[in-house]
């Protein structure tokens, strides 16, 4: 075997992609041909431009969703010889039934930065759009009474909210995103208040359509809190109840120490993040957590939804100013519906153009949040492959070897590119309403 | 006017309190101080000597009281060990406290002294600011006209084809963030393997080994050094400003009285430089004011990328370092930068908008 060329290395990295471009044929002509039966979804592919966007990504979605499939080498292993090699080296000491060649070519630990690229996107993809979820769920839950109601409550919550964005990002990330930061607990005090907003949202949001039904009433809040509160003490607390329940009853039934597993310390252990030891004392468990996030990543994901969210408060606020002056609104307010019931179930449901729009475009800003905490080895692991601490990693070489830089670099871009486009399309198209 | 500005100013000095109370809190929580010690007494210490070492340097007591030292509002500590010898916050030992000031905080100048630099943070921080100075200079100086003209020329006919390739390389500009245009720029002007620069050696068009630096240093402030720093920063901005620019642009000619004059039979151009482009500036001005901030955020990670020693790389020394006065001086000039600029977009808004100055 010998080094590829561009062309053959280009032929190459198109046949890993395989399952990719199969998902994305079929996502498309799915959507294309039941255009007219989705919407806004559908009025997508009327927009050359949202059209790309959208392609660009799902490319990426798909990209993490199989990305096991796609890699070529463990992107955490090291290969002796590899060291910086250029693009289509071919691998040292192969073995049988490994991949002949380091695509893309090696990084200064040696390890494939086509691998690392690939799993980058599923580290990135893992985070991004639910945390900018969260920051919409919180920046909706206050901004639509502040903008409604005013008053005091618009000045205090709008007072906090400014007291955020004064911060520069990158102080803000270097004060909260630290080992430090974690010992003091201030991670799960934030996640805690954060993460109740979605619960408050979605009960009030049930309870003021249906409380003139309390059957029906109960049974969504019900749902709501059950699923909601399993999901926050274990997002939050990482003390998933379920599993602490089940493996009460387990060890109780059978005994303790018939089977005691890893649970989350040992998941940890193999994404290489830090370890936590007291979690295997302190509680015996039968299986890993349904709902749970590792320190690290909390600590992350907390941070960049407070960022977030009140500018995204900022955004609901003054769309709903501008809606609650309109003649529906006051007809509602005629009709002697309740305030809640307007804001959330009438105003709220005709500002979703705007905020899908703004949805799409804070994906692509998280995603750069998140490489710029990367960029700056801040709350990742060491060894981590998102595509921020690989940019990070890479630029010590830079001139010398800068392939193992520009493709994560390449990848964030194309990413948020894709998702900026997408948005530039959607609105387009929702204003051709 | 005045009641407004007055009723700005309360609130700013309201906010940066606020905000420097926090970065305070956050700064002094006990793990923080505990590296501190470690990193300013000995790696091994004991975990009393770590906790007498806080307590003798002023680092223990309420929260509130330190941060009221800091500010310059209570009078600073002192301590006296075993030896006799009186240290505190506003004298160095040895030195007679009496004669010492009683309160020295940041209203009084005293900035507290830098572990990191080994300096007072004050006139440190004021030489890194000077030399960030000159990058965001050449910043703006790049930055404001090329968005506007961007955005200007894409906003007078919208639709047409300036206007689709122009919008496009505005998305994919704010879709580039700092820490990769960078990296892209680097490979492809100043790496002596990759890019144009192997090329234009070969041709014999450049003497050194790369066509531009890949590092910059506020003493030699060339060309061929600020050219990647000033466009890795500037390049995000652009996309910005003139998508913002273009849009009022685009809200402007399609108003009333462009209209009037075009039927008048006032040439293209002259609508366009006469009637529309002062009414579209205004909302740029307020986008590009508010940019600093965002410029902040550039410049960190510009310098972290070109090793150049200003603003950004001490706020991060300083966080990495654990350098507690540097990090609150760092914080306090970006809050105050961030608090300005919002104040002057507000009033210069106002100054600007004749329909709102003059109601």
């Amino acid at each position: 075997m010998e080094n590829l060329g561009y062309a053959a290395i280009l032929g190459q990295v198109v046949q890993q992609f395989v399952p990719v471009w199969i998902a994305l044929v079929v996502t498309f002509l799915v959507s294309i041909s039941f255009k007219r039966k989705l919407g806004l979804y559908g009025k997508l592919f009327d927009s050359p431009v949202g059209m790309i966007g959208f392609g660009i990504v799902m490319f990426w979605v798909f990209t993490a969703i199989f990305a096991n499939q796609i890699i070529t080498f463990d992107p955490l292993a090291q290969f002796s010889g590899m060291k910086n090699k250029p693009l289509g080296t071919v691998l040292a000491n192969a073995e049988d039934g490994q991949f002949g060649w380091f695509l893309l070519g090696g990084d200064h630990l040696a390890r494939d930065v086509f691998s690392r690229m690939v799993m980058g996107a599923r580290e990135v993809l893992k985070i991004a759009p639910a945390a900018t979820l969260f920051a919409f769920m919180v920046g909706i839950t206050i901004g639509v009474p502040a903008g409604y109601f005013g008053g005091w409550l618009d000045t205090v919550l709008s007072f906090l909210a400014n007291l955020v964005l004064a911060f520069p990002v990158i102080l803000l990330f270097y004060l909260l995103v630290t080992p430090e930061i974690r010992e003091t607990g201030i991670p799960v005090v934030l996640a805690a208040l954060l993460f109740l907003f979605p619960i408050v949202f979605l009960c009030v949001l049930f309870n003021a359509r249906f409380f003139t039904d309390p059957p029906k009433r109960n049974l969504y809040v019900g749902i709501v809190l059950v699923i909601g509160l399993w999901a926050y003490s274990g997002l939050a607390f990482n003390m998933d109840p379920l599993n602490d329940v089940v493996s009460w009853v387990w060890f109780s039934v059978a005994g303790q120490d018939t089977v005691v597993s890893g649970g989350v310390a040992a998941l940890d252990a193999a994404v290489g993040a830090e370890i936590d030891s007291t979690k295997q004392v302190t509680r015996p468990l039968l299986f890993d957590d349904v709902w749970s996030m590792s320190p690290n990543m909390l600590n992350v994901f907390v941070s960049v939804v407070f960022v977030n969210a009140p500018t995204v408060f900022r955004i609901v606020r003054g769309i709903v100013m501008d809606l609650k002056a309109r003649d529906y609104v006051a007809a509602g307010q005629t009709r002697g519906e309740g305030p809640w019931y307007i804001m959330l179930w009438e105003i709220l449901p005709n500002a979703r153009g705007p905020l899908i729009v703004d949805f799409c475009l804070r994906i692509g800003y998280t995603t750069i949040l998140l490489g710029t905490l990367g960029f700056f080895g801040l709350g990742v692991a060491p060894d981590s492959p998102d595509w921020g601490s690989t940019i990070d990693d890479g630029r010590k070489t830079l001139t010398l070897f800068p392939h193992a830089a520009l493709a994560p670099a390449l990848a964030l871009m194309s990413l948020v590119l894709g998702l900026n486009l997408l948005a530039d399309g959607l609105r387009e198209e929702s204003l051709r309403d | 006017m005045l009641k407004f500005i007055l009723r700005r100013v309360g609130l700013m000095l309201l906010t940066a309190l606020v905000l420097t109370f926090v970065v305070f809190y956050l700064t002094n929580l006990p793990p923080n101080l505990e590296k501190l010690a470690r990193s300013e007494g000995s790696v091994r210490m004991s975990d009393e000597a770590v906790a007498d070492w806080i307590d003798q340097n002023g680092h223990s007591g309420s929260i509130y009281e330190r941060y009221g030292q800091w500010l310059g509002i209570a009078p600073g500590w002192t301590y006296t060990d075993e030896k006799g010898v009186t240290r505190g916050r506003c004298f160095d030992a040895g030195d007679d406290p009496a004669l010492a000031p009683r309160r020295c905080g940041i209203l009084q100048g005293d900035w507290g002294y830098s572990t990191f630099a080994k300096k007072e943070a004050l006139p440190y921080l004021g030489g890194m600011l000077a030399s960030t100075g000159w990058l965001m200079l050449w910043v703006m100086i790049v930055m404001v006209p090329t968005s506007l003209l961007i955005g200007v020329v894409a906003g007078m006919r919208e639709g047409s084809r300036t206007d689709r390739v122009l919008s496009t390389f505005s998305i994919a500009s704010t879709a580039t963030p700092e820490y990769v245009s960078g990296v892209i720029l680097v490979a492809l002007l100043a790496s002596p393997v990759t890019g144009l620069s192997p090329i234009l050696a070969d041709w014999g068009w450049i003497d050194g080994k790369s066509l531009f630096l890949g590092a910059a240093s506020p003493d030699n402030i060339s060309f061929w050094s600020f050219a990647l720093p000033v466009m890795t920063i500037a390049l995000y901005g652009i996309g910005y400003i003139a998508r913002m620019t273009r849009a009022s642009m685009t809200e402007v000619m399609t108003a009333q009285y462009i209209r009037t004059a075009r039927l008048k039979g006032v040439s293209f151009g002259q609508v366009v430089m006469r009637h529309a482009l002062r009414n579209a500036l205004i909302a740029p001005f307020t986008v590009i004011m508010l940019q600093f901030p965002w410029l902040l955020n550039g410049v960190v990670i510009v310098e972290t990328l070109f090793n150049y020693k200003g603003f950004g790389w001490t706020l991060v020394q300083a966080a990495g370092n654990n350098d507690i006065n540097l990090l609150l001086g760092c914080s306090v000039v970006a809050v105050f930068v961030v608090l300005v600029t919002q104040l002057i977009s507000d009033i210069g808004y106002v100054f600007l908008n004749p329909r709102i100055r003059l109601s």
